[in-house]
């Protein structure tokens, strides 16, 4: 029925998946860069923090992915020119996941950032007041808690991240999409596996979705049934 | 006696709004001391100054004779110049507020486990008997494994006695901690109030429990615009208060 080409499309599925899982890792990484300099009592990390969420989030993925990508590589030439090095191609999987991460680390600033501020200022308070040290606070009453308030706005994060992998595909990136359209332009039957990849990008969300719910679950022991969505 | 906690002429702005305008407070061990005034009258931000949760305009904080040494923050106020003093000076001086603040993500046993575990470095084991002993002393023992959310307000707060009392300060702060308590709900925390003060233990409590301050206390301090406008042993400055202000507070508190 796929002509033989379902081993290829699923290659390009673990392309799609080590693309979101690394981007998302650098996501979380900004995110919570981003979030703590937004709620930083320094005016200066504030303003980078600001800068960072209202640029990012109003330019079109495609376009900053375009951008970083060429961008960064004319730049990169200009530095290893003046240096006297050599050639540096950057590697498509590389600025790919940067990208991702970096523009995605824009939205997730703003759900780790709701999510701290809905942990009520008293507990932590509480923390400070018999001694822990802030890195203690953090790990032990602020992160737990928080994961929990950010899950609704990170699975929608991760979502929408997931789908954005197929732009990867422009840069020179081997994904799923990318086979898809290969297959589909030797077989003439686009239909066929442009549906495929369809149901397997509708079932890896479906998966992601039970799993962040079970994880939901966990965190919110100790949280009232009426609370827990 | 020698004096545990000094406070000397801590006062605190809000932008041009001086809050406490010079407050001097001394407490020897065993002391309990109760802070009465009304709303806005300063006494909770005072409260709050002596272990820094508000960083003090103004004044010198000293613990067993040693002083905390102070720099300006950002906003001009005093902030504890080494991190490290400031810890092992909460570890010490331990509150407990009139929310509770109990840990929503861990159960009464955790809650009160965390301190002793972090700040002393307890291993589970230790932390866990410690934590048992002091829920048995405030008679919660037997909700250890449930969350604050599941708890009464004062069973919360019993908890969060014991979460403080874990930490075997010199000193406790009390924070209004029967404010937010349902009337039938009061009585069992100062209960557990009344028997700490009665083993010895030094704490200032910032109430609105008059009989609490008369019968507990051997000390009150009526705070009236950021200004201690009468202290003394409870049964003299309550009985016959010398202020129009605190004759008016207290009427108004019978009423």
């Amino acid at each position: 029925m796929f002509h033989g080409y379902l081993p290829m499309i699923l290659d390009g599925l673990q392309v799609t998946l080590s693309v979101a899982l690394v981007s998302l890792a650098v996501a979380c990484v900004f995110g919570m860069m981003g979030a703590s300099a937004k709620l930083s009592s320094s005016p200066v990390l504030r303003g980078i923090g600001w800068g960072y969420t209202t640029v990012i989030r109003a330019l079109p993925d495609l376009l900053l992915m375009l951008i970083i990508f060429y961008g960064g590589q004319i730049m990169l030439n200009r530095l290893t020119q003046a240096q006297g090095w050599g050639y540096i191609d950057i590697n498509a999987f590389v600025a790919g996941t940067i990208t991702l991460g970096f523009v995605f680390g824009a939205y997730l600033t703003e759900t780790f950032r709701g999510a701290i501020l809905a942990i009520p200022r008293g507990q932590i308070e509480a923390g400070h007041a018999m001694g822990l040290t802030r890195g203690q606070v953090m790990r032990d009453i602020t992160i737990p808690q928080m994961i929990r308030h950010a899950i609704p706005g990170f699975t929608n994060n991760w979502l929408v991240m997931l789908k954005a992998t197929a732009l990867v595909s422009i840069i020179g990136l081997d994904d799923m999409v990318h086979r898809a359209s290969l297959a589909s332009a030797a077989t003439r039957e686009p239909f066929t596996f442009y549906a495929l990849i369809g149901l397997i990008y509708l079932a890896v969300t479906t998966v992601s979705i039970i799993a962040l719910g079970a994880l939901n679950r966990r965190v919110s022991r100790g949280i009232k049934a009426e609370a827990v969505r | 006696m020698t004096a545990m906690l000094d406070a000397t002429d801590i006062r605190k702005s809000f932008g041009n709004h001086e809050v406490l305008r010079g407050i001097s407070l001394s407490a020897a061990k065993g002391d309990v001391i109760s802070m009465i005034g009304s709303s806005g009258s300063g006494k909770s931000t005072f409260l709050r100054c002596l272990n820094f949760l508000e960083h003090p305009t103004a004044g010198q904080i000293s613990l067993g004779g040693q002083a905390l040494s102070c720099k300006r923050d950002r906003n001009g106020d005093q902030t504890v110049a080494d991190p490290a003093q400031l810890r092992a000076f909460r570890a010490r001086v331990t509150m407990v507020f009139q929310q509770f603040n109990l840990w929503a993500h861990m159960t009464a046993r955790e809650n009160v486990m965390l301190g002793p575990m972090r700040v002393h470095g307890l291993s589970r084991t230790e932390a866990g008997e410690r934590a048992d002993h002091y829920l048995a002393r405030v008679g919660v023992a037997h909700r250890q494994d449930a969350y604050p959310g599941f708890l009464s307000g004062g069973e919360q707060q019993r908890v969060a006695i014991a979460r403080a009392l874990a930490m075997e300060p010199e000193l406790m702060l009390f924070d209004e901690p029967t404010s937010a308590l349902d009337p039938e709900l009061v009585g069992e925390v100062l209960r557990v109030m009344r028997s700490l003060a009665e083993e010895g233990r030094t704490m200032i409590v910032v109430t609105h429990e008059m009989n609490f301050a008369r019968d507990v206390a051997n000390r009150v301090i009526f705070l009236d615009q950021g200004v201690i406008a009468e202290q003394g042993d409870p049964k003299d400055v309550l009985r016959k208060p010398q202020t129009e202000r605190l004759q008016g507070f207290l009427a108004a508190q019978a009423a």
